[in-house]
């Protein structure tokens, strides 16, 4: 199907995008990388008002080292500049490992980081790995600006708590202290779509036991599920195969309430669930252990 | 009245500046304003790979871009690689091995191919397998797409 | 046979022009003045219409008219069926309903045209769409089979009383006595569906109504140019001369695009001769979904007697199948079920029962398999079922029954869709199948292989199954082949193409008749204005019926070269040889004319010619086979399986194909592999999804999945015999479905295996992980 028609803005620097969203407020919407959200409005699902452009604002794209050693990422870096950055490489595996299932390389160039996390799709895997890597996301808008961390940012599925007249600007990463290890995996049934069950995991080890652990599920509720049976079972604890067994059990059994759709029922959900969360914690830990 | 935006861009080598609704699609754009029919529409949401063209030299899908959002930018489709009397080796490869059968596909396919065979001179069959992940083919089952893939690589490399 | 041409590997003639862009496809024209249409569609599945206002619509800016039902006043009618009632059968029920060009009264489908709006863009169009208010009253779906056929009090057909679309018995020997002898007999109920064809290119109509001239052109994404030129002039009450059809490139057909009488074809005539205006209408990939034509379920009751040792005594099936809306396409694809659920195997006693019902779905027609691939699915299942039962390999029960080359030509007793008797022409099914086994080693698997996996907490599973494909049915093709004045060669037919290699395969065929280099000659497929007669491409029959007839029409241009050529030259007949492009005297090399040369002499512009010659060096002929001939072959699958998610991973994919005589090497590959590929997608990939209110879940490459490159197995190892038919001189068969029939049994076989320390029995086709895990949790209890 064709777009209905909208009004359009190419604003080339940031002011100038700020001032046409508080202008536009409710009829008013980013244009990121688009791949989204053109899609969506080639259904005629997506039916915007009005575009505000960021492509033209080249100030959006950059991956700055912050001062923690973590990085900061313009929201306008295109996925694939991500995938690819040699500082990326460094400090964040996660990212490179999570990008390969993103789509296809052909949609990772114009999809940007700050974009897919700010549409907040439940089967997108960056608004997961933003909530997994609890990134702290600066939102601003004319005259103002906060930040927010992911999991507050992400409410509900394409739901964040972005404002019409704001725009997601920045997403900034804290460098992972030492012995941390990460993964991601997922279940999809066909190359490069969606996923019927994903999981996300960072491990810190102090010693031998598991400092702190952020385990994210998605793909099986309306937003990224941060668990928190991990962090009971685990934090504190040696993280033996039996352990990880019980953080599997509790996630596929208590943490998680699965749809049955035409893919996947919500049992199989949970057995996917239930083999993913095990793996993955393994595979960080092994990484973890490794040096980090 | 229906607002145009200027369009002022580079297609192929050759610049163009056209007036159009902000909605329309780059694909429809280049197919029926600049009547490049080369590039061909499957899905219009972005997952067969049919409409991918090189937008700044990289493959992307031309049904996920506004025309209006081109301009400033250089684009390349299949038109500039060969003719019927001159083929690209890459071409060259696809008929030798049989690597289109109704060929709608086909252009997304080179374009998606002409970077990679660039950046990866030497491929093995899985990483030319993974390179052409992002286009769907109906008629070939992907076998002999592959085939063509190494084929055109050892053909470039040698610099026919 | 083979010849410099015939039998070779040869280079596509097309491929140049389609790899540069320059091959012209439906949305490639343009034309002055062109209007673009929309269609509203339903999002209903099934509902009265109250209230279709278009009254603002047509006000739009940019939109030049729109039209509902009533506007077409008694042009509206239901179409014409496409292909003949079954009443050649003995005592078939069958109420034809037939597709109406768009909506009126009521809706019976989701995705069923309502109005169509005539703007200057397509966006435009869309956005007058918007306009257009609609008010119904919804009615409950009709979507299950089983209870729809019992089920009167909702009907899809108000006026006919049921939901009956058809019954169709038919008989071969007396099972019922056959059973009586049996040791075992197992009966089970199975859903087995097929799926749509999702060609690249979605349908496009062009249509040009020229006032002056009075003549209508059309370009379309047809498979069957003919069929709609007929239609239409008859509509329009027009000469089939005023009506001339082209057929561009087209981005794959696979089957829909034979169906006709649809609201493009019959609506956009009418309006482009209305408003004198020409008129471009492209579907898009949603409304390929929703409203072209596909295939879908079928529930199948099979019931097999067999003796202890594996002998076939009889089969039984009693099967529902899923018309849609409406069954413009009679009974083509069920008929396809019945014969091929028996016709690999020795099965005396054969009782089949179609129990055809409408639903609140869309049209289904055939695509690639063609209603094949669902016999061939009942009948591996239910030997698999009774291996199981018996204790005994799956290979072995197949072999026990599997029909040999003596056993030929072999009368089934079964009348198929081209309501002839089936005979099974030639072929060694069970050579076709002990290659494959070789092939796969499946010796060593099963002794070797798979023990050894298991001992390391692997799950392997194979399968092996056998598969026929009917082919190249009549009624008849044909073409002309032309000699040019300027030495060229060209051939036209009304068969048209999808990107099978007609242009090529043809060709060689002309090229090594009139021995001239094949770059020479051109061949027309699909264009009304050059060849007139045919009925369309469908059934894999394309090789065999036009390679027959462009073979036939080639050995009388010959005669007619060699004829005229002795009289210019001066010596006998048997005297003059063709020399590459050119015709010479035996030991006289200086004398000799080129083929232009001599086609300009074959047409005097002055003088008197011999009654009784024709001008030119030009013949046609027409070629109508007896029955269709019938291909044949058999398939391995490995897989592993991951214990944990359920994903398989093909490990390796054997397949070995009989076609006889092979025209293209090359192209015979693509054909197999692209169907293979389309049989995985049915397997394990695609479903086309309703739910119960008769909505389409998977209208989008989102839900409607498709294997990509690494989803594929890494080769497809193919095997090839080659039995000559007996039914036509070059000794073909068709072979473009193939592919996509057996690798759906032969996974749920694999899978099984995969699992066999539980009883997993699936009874479903359409696979998916999650599937697998509900039908092994279910066997583990």
């Amino acid at each position: 199907m064709k777009p209905v028609k909208f009004d359009y803005y190419a604003p080339t620097n940031v002011p100038e995008a700020l001032e046409t969203l508080a202008e536009l407020g409710y009829d008013g919407k980013v244009l990121a990388g688009g791949q989204s959200l053109i899609a969506a409005m080639n259904f005629r699902m997506a039916r915007p008002a009005a575009l505000v452009d960021l492509n033209g604002v080249p100030e959006l794209s950059y991956i700055k080292p912050n001062s923690d050693g973590g990085l900061a990422i313009g929201t306008m870096t295109r996925v694939s500049t991500v995938e690819h950055d040699p500082e990326v490489a460094k400090r964040f595996p996660l990212l490179l490992e999570v990008a390969k299932f993103i789509a296809h390389p052909q949609i990772r160039r114009r999809g940007t980081f700050g974009g897919a996390i700010a549409h907040a799709d439940p089967a997108g895997q960056l608004p997961s790995i933003a909530v997994v890597m609890d990134a702290n996301v600066l939102i601003r808008g004319k005259g103002k600006e906060r930040w927010v961390k992911a999991p507050e940012l992400i409410i509900g599925p394409f739901m964040t708590t972005i404002e019409p007249d704001e725009m997601l600007a920045e997403v900034v990463l804290s460098a992972n202290p030492a012995h941390t290890g990460s993964n991601y995996m997922q279940v999809s049934r066909q190359s490069g779509g969606y996923a019927q069950a994903a999981v996300a995991s960072v491990v810190t080890l102090d010693g031998e036991k598991v400092k702190t652990i952020r385990l994210v599920l998605m793909g099986i509720g309306e937003a990224p599920i941060l668990s928190q049976k991990a962090i009971e079972i685990l934090v504190g604890e040696i993280p033996t195969p039996d352990a990880l067994k019980a953080v599997a059990e509790a996630c596929a059994t208590s943490e998680i309430d699965p749809a049955t759709d035409i893919h996947a029922t919500a049992d199989y959900r949970r057995t996917l669930v239930r083999a993913l969360v095990a793996r993955s914690l393994t595979e960080s830990i092994k990484r973890a252990k490794k040096g980090g | 009245m229906t607002k145009l935006f200027p369009v002022s861009l580079k297609v192929n080598g050759k610049d163009y500046e056209r007036e159009v609704e902000a909605r329309m699609l780059l694909s429809d754009f280049l197919r029926h304003e600049l009547g490049l029919m080369g590039t061909h529409v499957g899905c219009e949401h972005g997952i067969c790979g049919a409409c991918t063209i090189l937008f700044d030299g990289e493959a992307v899908r031309s049904c996920l871009i506004f025309a209006v959002q081109a301009s400033g930018h250089e684009i390349r489709t299949v038109e500039s690689l060969g003719t019927p009397e001159n083929l690209h080796p890459l071409q060259q490869a696809f008929t030798e091995k049989h690597a289109l059968q109704c060929g709608f596909c086909t252009p997304g396919f080179l374009m998606t191919l002409v970077p990679f065979l660039e950046e990866n001179p030497n491929p093995t069959e899985e990483e030319a397998r993974e390179a052409i992940d992002g286009n769907i083919c109906r008629c070939t089952g992907y076998e002999k797409i592959v085939e063509a893939v190494q084929d055109a690589a050892a053909k470039m490399s040698q610099g026919k | 046979m083979t010849g410099k041409y015939f039998g070779q590997p040869i280079k596509r003639l097309e491929d140049k022009f389609l790899l540069t862009g320059n091959a012209k496809f439906i949305d490639d024209i343009e034309i002055p003045g062109l209007l673009h249409a929309a269609f509203m569609r339903s999002d209903f599945a099934h509902a009265i219409i109250k209230k279709l206002d278009v009254t603002e619509a047509r006000k739009h800016p940019g939109v030049v008219a729109v039209y509902t039902a009533e506007d077409f006043g008694d042009y509206w009618k239901p179409g014409p069926l496409q292909v003949p009632p079954p009443f050649a059968i003995k005592d078939a029920q069958f109420n034809a309903r037939t597709l109406v060009p768009i909506a009126k009264d009521k809706i019976r489908f989701s995705g069923e045209p309502l109005a169509v709006v005539i703007a200057e863009s397509r966006y435009i169009a869309e956005d007058a769409i918007e306009d257009i208010i609609l008010d119904v009253e919804m009615l409950p779906a009709v979507c299950d089979l089983e209870k729809a056929w019992e089920d009167k009090s909702v009907l899809v057909h108000d006026d006919l009383g049921t939901n009956m679309a058809a019954l169709v018995k038919q008989e071969a020997g007396n099972y019922e006595e056959s059973k009586k002898k049996a040791d075992v007999v197992i009966s089970k109920r199975m859903l087995i569906e097929h799926v749509a064809a999702a060609a690249m290119e979605n349908r496009g109509f062009v249509v040009n109504w020229d006032e002056r001239n009075q003549e209508l052109t059309v370009w379309a994404t047809t498979q069957s140019p003919l069929t709609i030129r007929g239609s239409m002039a008859r509509g329009l009450g027009l000469a089939e001369s005023q009506v001339h059809v082209i057929t561009p490139f087209i981005g794959g057909g696979f089957g829909p695009k034979v169906m006709s009488s649809q609201a493009d074809d019959v609506l956009l005539p009418w309006i482009s001769r209305q408003l004198k205006r020409p008129i471009k209408w492209l579907e898009d990939r949603r409304e390929n979904f929703l409203a072209t034509t596909s295939e879908r379920d079928q529930i199948h009751h099979c019931e097999i007697a067999l003796k202890k040792d594996g002998t076939i005594l009889g089969f039984k099936d009693v099967f529902y199948h899923n018309t849609g809306a409406y069954d413009s396409y009679g009974m083509t694809v069920p008929l396809n079920t019945q014969t091929h659920t028996i016709s690999n195997y020795r099965v005396p006693n054969y009782s089949t029962e179609i129990r055809m019902v409408f639903t609140n779905q869309m049209v289904v027609t055939p695509v690639r398999g063609a209603g094949r691939s669902e016999g061939v699915q009942a009948m591996e299942r239910m030997m698999d079922f009774a291996a199981r039962k018996l204790g005994m390999d799956p290979a072995d029960i197949r072999r026990k029954n599997l029909l040999t080359a003596k056993e030929f030509p072999l009368k089934t007793g079964i009348l198929g869709q081209d309501f002839v008797e089936g005979v099974l022409d030639s072929g060694d099914y069970l050579d076709n199948f002990e290659k494959c086994l070789k092939m796969v080693d499946y010796d060593k698997f099963r002794k070797e292989i798979q023990p050894k996996a298991r001992k390391e907490g692997k799950r392997l599973g194979i399968g092996v199954v056998a598969f026929t494909e009917g082919t190249a049915v009549g009624p008849y093709e044909g073409c002309r082949i032309t000699v040019s004045t300027n030495g060229k060669v060209s051939m036209a037919t009304g068969y048209s193409s999808q990107g099978q290699g007609h242009f090529t395969v043809f060709a060689q065929i002309i090229a090594d008749a009139l021995n001239v280099n094949i770059d020479d000659v051109k061949v027309i497929t699909g264009d009304t204005g050059h060849f007139a007669w045919g009925a369309g491409t469908f059934a894999s029959r394309g090789a065999t019926l036009v390679g027959t007839a462009t073979y036939l029409a080639a050995q009388k241009v010959r005669a007619k070269i060699f004829a005229t050529a002795s009289k210019v030259l001066g010596v006998p007949e048997d005297q003059v040889e063709l020399c590459t492009g050119s015709v010479c005297v035996k030991g006289q090399p200086e004398k000799s004319i080129t083929l232009g040369d001599l086609a300009s002499r074959a047409n005097p512009m002055r003088g008197v010619v011999e009654p009784g010659v024709e001008p030119g060096l030009e013949a046609t002929a027409y070629y109508g086979p007896p029955h269709g001939a019938t291909g044949s072959g058999a398939c391995a699958i490995i897989l592993s399986v991951d214990s944990e998610t359920y994903k398989p991973k093909i490990e390796r994919f054997v397949i070995v194909h009989d076609c006889g005589e092979v025209i293209n090497p090359l192209l015979l590959e693509g054909q197999i592999q692209g169907g293979v590929s389309m049989g995985i997608g049915n397997a394990f990939y695609e479903k086309l999804a309703y739910d119960e209110n008769g909505q389409m879940m998977t209208a989008s490459f989102m839900d409607y999945l498709m294997p990509q490159a690494t989803d594929m197995p890494k080769r497809i190892e193919m095997g090839h015999n080659h039995t000559k038919s007996p039914l036509n001189p070059l000794g073909i068969k068709g072979v473009g479905e193939a592919g996509a029939l057996p690798p759906g049994p032969a996974f749920a076989q694999a899978l099984e295996d995969a699992f066999s320390e539980y009883p997993v029995e699936f009874l479903e086709s359409n696979l998916n992980p999650s599937l697998v895990y509900e039908y092994v949790k279910k066997a583990r209890g």
